[in-house]
């Protein structure tokens, strides 16, 4: 027997001292060798920045495990403020709200065992969340990757985040096509 | 008088709404399956219009085993009070008390454990603590409508809190939210991930809401409704409401072992 799911709602405006935590961008532990950034702005289909979006990310540890660890968002006991991750083990999970220009930044390790990071975007005016991938370019090979081998070149090229200098990659996310730019591929999983 | 057209007034919004549920109705006749999940563009609730894909979904039909996967949390990502939000001040807030509590969830019906639900509300006045609400309606120096606990072993949550009040929104002229509690669930795959409202029975502001009504099938929006529980009323202190939540997601985080 299948029960039947709990219906989606939009997470609003309002999650500001709910969801986004500080330092819930910084996945990697601070000053660790091969730290990579991702960073980049989220639109709507006016091409105008999207100023109140959460962004959540996933992915395996460097070493290609996807158990990931508790202590994202480790608190302190006594004061109850967020603590920050211990730096030992790799959590995998970030959080980032988009700031007033619709930015967000995320520091991470490289997954291992895929080459993308994976995304979920809220934002007030989605009743659904919408998931997709941030293909990291010096991990992708498209002609071997199954999701973007389905897609045409256009759409593909919505996926793969763009290398701006060593180590530090832009990944747009666009909710609707603007006109001028391709919308993001957004993934359904069955 | 004569209509204001550029004022977008409730009757319109009614309209749309009337109209979706109508086509909703016939594409069910047309053997269409019920849809349990909100349209992405459902053109009553405006902020949606330029904010939601155009272009169908890309379906994975073999999500890799990452996306199966999914964040954890533990106690260290909690604390005590935090599943308390009438405790997080030196004062007691304001409102009529209650205690929410349900259990989380597969498709299969098997248990979330260990796994993060976060809540927030506005206060009893239906203001939330946030710079941008600009409702005229005073603050709770007591309130800040926050909460977060772990799942129990059975899956279960529980919160103390105070009941949130309606609000307006600017989404057409005199559009009130019936009251709400905003929840954020994770289950064992990342695909499972859900944020969602509840609502309390009995509102009246239900068929005015185009948040809620975007969810055009009648008993999948039942079931963002909680049951009042005489049972979970606690005598000289707080009101019970019981409210399940079931996680969606590929047919293969149902069939792979909990961890
Ligand atoms: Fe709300």
């Amino acid at each position: 027997m299948t029960f039947l799911p709990t219906p989606s709602q939009t997470v609003g405006p309002f999650y500001g001292y709910a969801l986004p935590f500080t330092g819930g961008g910084n996945i990697a532990p601070a000053g660790e060798p091969g730290t990579i950034t991702v960073h980049g702005q989220v639109f709507d289909g006016a091409g105008a920045p999207v100023p109140d979006a959460l962004l959540e990310f996933w992915q395996p540890a460097p070493d290609g495990s996807r158990t990931g660890a508790p202590g994202s968002l480790r608190r302190d006991a006594v004061t109850g403020a967020v603590v920050g991750r211990t730096g030992v083990e790799f959590t995998g999970f970030g959080r980032v709200a988009t700031d007033a220009d619709g930015r967000y930044v995320l520091r991470t390790l490289p997954p291992g065992g895929v080459p993308y990071i994976s995304v979920c975007v809220f934002a007030r005016g989605l009743l659904h969340h919408l998931f997709t991938r941030a293909y990291l370019p010096h991990l992708t090979d498209p002609a071997t990757e199954p999701l973007l081998r389905s897609l045409p070149e256009h759409r593909r090229a919505t996926l793969l985040a763009v290398r701006e200098r060593e180590g530090v990659h832009r990944f747009d996310v666009r909710l609707q096509d603007d006109g001028v730019h391709e919308e993001t591929v957004f993934l359904a999983f069955e | 008088m004569t209509a204001n057209p550029l004022v977008l007034t409730q009757d319109v919004i009614s309209a749309e709404i009337d109209q979706a549920r109508r086509a909703y109705a016939e594409e069910l006749k047309e053997g269409a399956e019920p849809r349990p999940h909100p349209a992405r563009g459902y053109r009553p609730y405006r902020s949606s219009v330029a904010r939601h894909p155009r272009q169908p979904l890309v379906v994975v039909g073999d999500p890799d085993a990452v996306e199966l996967s999914g964040p954890v949390f533990g106690v260290t990502d909690i604390t005590d009070l935090d599943s308390d939000l009438t405790r997080q001040h030196l004062g007691e807030p304001l409102g009529e008390r209650m205690q929410v509590t349900g259990r989380v969830a597969d498709r299969d019906g098997r248990p979330v454990r260990g796994q993060l639900v976060e809540i927030w509300q506005a206060n009893s006045a239906g203001r939330y603590a946030h710079q941008r609400d600009q409702h005229p309606a005073p603050l709770d120096p007591h309130f800040t409508g926050v909460g977060r606990c772990l799942t129990d072993d059975q899956g279960r949550y529980t919160f103390t809190t105070i009941k949130p009040g309606p609000y307006p929104w600017r989404n057409h002229l005199n559009a009130w939210r019936p009251a709400h509690i905003h929840f954020s669930l994770f289950g064992t795959a990342f695909t499972q991930r859900l944020v969602t409202q509840m609502y309390f029975p009995g509102d009246p502001l239900f068929e005015y809401d185009p948040i809620l009504q975007s969810v055009t099938d009648e008993a999948a929006r039942s079931r963002l409704v909680a049951t009042y529980d005489h049972s979970l009323s606690s005598p000289e202190w707080a009101l019970g409401y019981r409210w399940d939540i079931v996680l969606d997601g590929p047919a293969a985080t149902w069939i792979e072992e909990g961890r």
